[in-house]
């Protein structure tokens, strides 16, 4: 373990620069987080740890009233965390967390009376049917935010779901479906949505998002913690990145794509020369192919050295989020491994 | 390469391959609770021959004993017939059908534990993927209930000659006892095909020896004029008309092994033509939408634990009912002892013994409600580690107003337990006494008067679950443990008074027969009640204060 410090050290490194970046993209974020009044979550530099193991490292969280928020990161990253405590299931060690204007700990029989809630690993009481626990769910929340049965019924359709079947009867995809149930058919403010689709085969997934669009038009807010990323390409207003219990990144996609890269590929009438240009990553010569990721600030200067050479064909691309995403954590295991 | 095409070859054995490994597994897995349920019934039968010896030397006490054992329906019913006076006879009768219960039910648990419980938790299938033969799962998973059997008959048959009881009747008795173990063994396979889930497995199973129990019961309370042929169609009933130590009919031990071997037959050719997971019992659909009852936690904590508290309302109905109804002989039973009967005297004759005998039946009704409130407080963390607690504290339900609800049905159904108690109890000496009425009210009075004493055991399961969660279950089970061993046996051990006191049941007034005023029978009830009052709130407190999962 004596490269866990290197590993951690470096990552900071890394993270401050491309936090910073970040920051400057979502200068409208900031804005709102100091109004205050649309944000659904306030999350600023949370901690919280188990024993020896750090789970929450000062992490930065901020959910704009009716939106839809991603919450990305791998296993272990401390998504579930984050919600935990955004629920007051967990006691904060430090840093501030405002839910809905209140405090999750203190304020949680009012704020959770104003949310809906889709846990990750759903289990369930094996004795009592699915639509017995819908309902269940949906009165445990309170009148105002209890189920609708109309929008119940039509949700038990599109997700095929059979609500007569005793619980323990149920496979991972349908547990999944007793909980996305009842919290899409609630009349709550915010759905927190923990992992929600895992489970789901991709028809269901497809289902899902066709709710998930359905409750935006509706003005509700949604975080959703996933660690599919085409999930959250398709869904998401804006995006945080999470890894070791802090946010790397935040912003809307076309921000973070804004700071990061294009995919250049090019097919030139005549060889052209672009590795004495700075901003130029992963360049591929093949004669007359060109194959290279372009930062943003130098584009300009790199489509004109290719028209100067003549071209055949061209694709510019934005990165996936896929493609971010696994950079971001590509780059840092490399400057952890090259620091060792 | 190799290793793959290793793995493709069928292996010798066909479908029992891989048997020695999944039983080993099993035997693994059973390693303490095994060999401590075979120990604990080999050494009640033994050392109830030994302590007949002792207690009864002379042929003048046992056969009165004997008398009133035969004379008296209720504890026909309990312990079944008596063939003759001798040790081995009394011995028979005393723990013969009981020692075969015990061993009955070792052998529902393990089975229904290796076959059905593996298969629904799906560590069967991972096993079935192995190269394992098809009927090797179920083979591995009889095994070991039948092998811990046979160890017992072979054990008492030992060991009962050396408490100088006759070896062939020891013979008997030992293969009486351990055959019922096999022939539930064969039962319980069974049931593991037919219930989809290991608790409707166990329950089949456990309705099957219930059933056995009852028949017997009724059989042999009958006597000669009644339907006695009902103990013929139980393999409870079957240890005792074997008559060990009373002229052997031998052939009555071979119904035990026709039961098991068809059991097995039965579950063998089941097993092969259901799907794996599957029951043959289909899974009955329940209600697609909730009541109105299941509306708040407290509706949900009632709806989880209701099943488990009519069985032990049931259970508590007929077991003190019947120890009710034999209370009238009581006086008798230990006037036949001439030690027993000097102890009894000393503390006032009949009438005081009767009392005696009563209100140590109610601190058994306190201590076993204790355990069921303890249980149902700690359905409390089981459902936190299960991650069922989420969801609800997820929504409008405060954390004290979650804990309350299963506090409530903690309460509530130990009250009514220990209500069913005194009521079942007065019933059962009323009845037989001539007065129904005021017997049963007496007895409801004595049974609540253990109430607070057993929610304060129950309230230690709260403070932990509040506090230290992690140690919850086996700290409160610890307290319920020694409260019962204090009292018990706190006094035969000769513990200090202040080692007596620490059960809170060495407060509680012996009723029915002690007298009762407002001093000393209401204040340790009501300071009872404070302390576990107290701990309940302190729980709550720190129920309130943790993080939860």
């Amino acid at each position: 373990m004596g490269g866990q410090g290197d590993t951690g050290a470096t990552a900071q490194g890394g993270t401050g620069q491309l936090h910073g970046g970040a920051g400057q993209g979502g200068a409208g974020q900031g804005g709102a987080g100091q109004g205050g009044a649309g944000n659904a979550i306030e999350v600023r530099a949370l901690r919280k740890s188990f024993g020896r193991t750090v789970a929450l490292d000062g992490l930065d969280l901020t959910v704009r009233g009716g939106e839809v928020h991603a919450f990305l990161g791998p296993n272990g990253a401390g998504k579930t965390t984050t919600i935990r405590i955004l629920l007051g299931l967990l006691a904060k060690d430090g840093g501030e967390a405002v839910l809905l204007g209140g405090d999750p700990w203190r304020d949680a029989v009012a704020l959770h009376a104003r949310l809906a809630y889709v846990p990750g690993d759903v289990t369930l009481w094996p004795g009592l049917t699915g639509g017995e626990i819908i309902d269940l769910l949906g009165r445990l929340r309170g009148p105002r935010t209890g189920i609708d049965p109309r929008r119940r019924q039509e949700l038990t359709e599109r997700f095929d779901f059979d609500p007569a079947k005793k619980a323990r009867a149920y496979s991972k995809g349908n547990r999944q479906k007793v909980a996305l149930i009842a919290a899409l058919a609630s009349d709550a403010e915010l759905l927190i949505l923990d992992e929600p689709t895992s489970g789901l085969d991709p028809l269901m997934e497809a289902a899902f998002r066709e709710c998930v669009n359905d409750e935006r038009h509706e003005g509700r807010t949604i975080l959703l913690s996933s660690h599919i990323l085409a999930e959250a390409e398709a869904l998401a207003d804006r995006v945080t990145i999470i890894r070791e219990g802090r946010a790397v990144e935040t912003g809307t996609l076309a921000e973070m794509r804004h700071l990061t890269r294009e995919s250049v590929d090019a097919e030139l009438a005549r060889p052209a020369r672009l590795d004495g240009l700075a901003g130029v990553h992963d360049l591929h010569v093949d004669g007359t192919r060109i194959r290279c990721q372009v930062d943003h600030a130098v584009l300009n200067d790199v489509l004109a050295r290719l028209t100067e050479a003549g071209v055949r064909s061209l694709t510019c691309r934005p990165p996936t989020l896929e493609e971010l995403f696994l950079r971001h954590y590509s780059t840092e295991r490399a400057t952890a491994g090259a620091s060792r | 390469m190799t290793t793959s095409r290793a793995a493709w070859t069928p292996r010798a054995g066909g479908a029992l391959a891989g048997t020695g490994e999944l039983t080993r597994l099993a035997v693994r897995r059973d390693r303490i609770a095994l060999p401590a349920a075979v120990y604990v019934i080999v050494a009640l039968v033994a050392g109830t021959a030994y302590s007949f010896r002792k207690l009864y030397p002379t042929q003048a006490g046992r056969a009165a004993l004997a008398a009133t054992g035969e004379s008296n329906p209720a504890l026909r019913f309990l312990y079944g017939r008596l063939d003759g006076d001798s040790l081995g006879s009394l011995t028979t009768w005393r723990y013969g059908i009981w020692a075969a219960i015990f061993t009955a039910l070792m052998a529902i648990f393990v089975v229904v534990r290796h076959t059905r419980a593996d298969e629904e938790a799906g560590r069967l299938e991972l096993m079935g993927s192995a190269a394992v033969g098809r009927d090797a799962p179920l083979t591995a998973g009889l095994l070991p209930a039948a092998a811990a059997s046979l160890v017992i008959a072979g054990l008492l048959w030992l060991v009962l000659p050396l408490a100088h009881l006759p070896a062939a009747g020891s013979a008997a008795l030992a293969l009486g006892i351990g055959g019922c173990g096999l022939a539930f063994t064969g039962i319980t396979a069974v049931a593991a095909q037919l219930a989809s889930t290991a608790r409707g497995a166990r329950g089949i199973a456990l309705g099957a020896l219930g059933a056995a129990f009852a028949l017997r019961g009724v059989g042999d309370a009958a006597g000669a004029g009644g339907p006695s042929w009902l103990s013929w169609a139980s393999p409870l009933g079957w240890v005792q008309l074997a008559r060990p130590f009373a002229a052997e009919r031998w052939w009555v031990l071979g119904l035990h092994l026709a039961v098991f071997a068809a059991g097995l037959a039965l579950a063998f050719r089941l097993a092969a033509h259901r799907d794996h997971g599957a029951g043959l019992l289909p899974d009955r659909a329940g209600r697609p939408a909730a009541s109105r009852w299941l509306s708040g936690p407290s509706g949900l904590a009632w709806r989880l634990q209701r099943g488990a508290l009519a069985g032990w309302a049931f259970g508590f109905a007929a077991t003190f009912a019947a120890s009710g109804a034999a209370a009238k002989g009581v006086g008798q039973l230990f006037g036949t002892s001439s030690a027993l009967q000097r102890a009894f005297t000393r503390i006032g004759g009949q009438t005081a013994i009767v009392n005696a005998y009563l209100a140590g039946l109610m601190l058994l009704a306190g201590m076993v409600a204790a355990a069921f409130a303890t249980s149902a407080v700690l359905r409390l963390r089981a459902e936190e580690t299960s991650g069922r607690a989420e969801p609800v504290l997820a929504t409008a339900v405060s954390r004290v107003r979650w804990g309350l609800s299963h506090l409530a049905v903690a309460v509530g159904g130990s009250a009514l337990l220990l209500a069913v108690a005194g009521l079942a109890t007065g019933l059962g000496y009323g009845l037989r006494t001539g007065s129904p009425g005021p017997e049963a009210a007496r007895m409801l009075g004595a049974a609540m008067a253990q109430l607070p004493a057993t929610l304060l055991v129950a309230g230690v399961a709260i403070v932990l679950v509040g506090w230290w969660p992690g140690g919850a279950v086996a700290g409160a089970w610890t307290a319920v443990g020694a409260v019962v061993a204090i009292s018990l046996f706190g006094a035969a051990l000769q513990l200090s008074h202040w080692g007596l006191d620490i059960s809170p049941f060495t407060h509680v007034p012996k009723l029915p027969g002690a007298a009762v005023t407002l001093r000393t029978t209401g204040t340790p009830l009501i300071v009872l009640s404070l302390a576990a009052l107290a701990l309940a709130a302190a729980g709550l407190v720190g129920l309130r204060r943790r993080d939860i999962g």
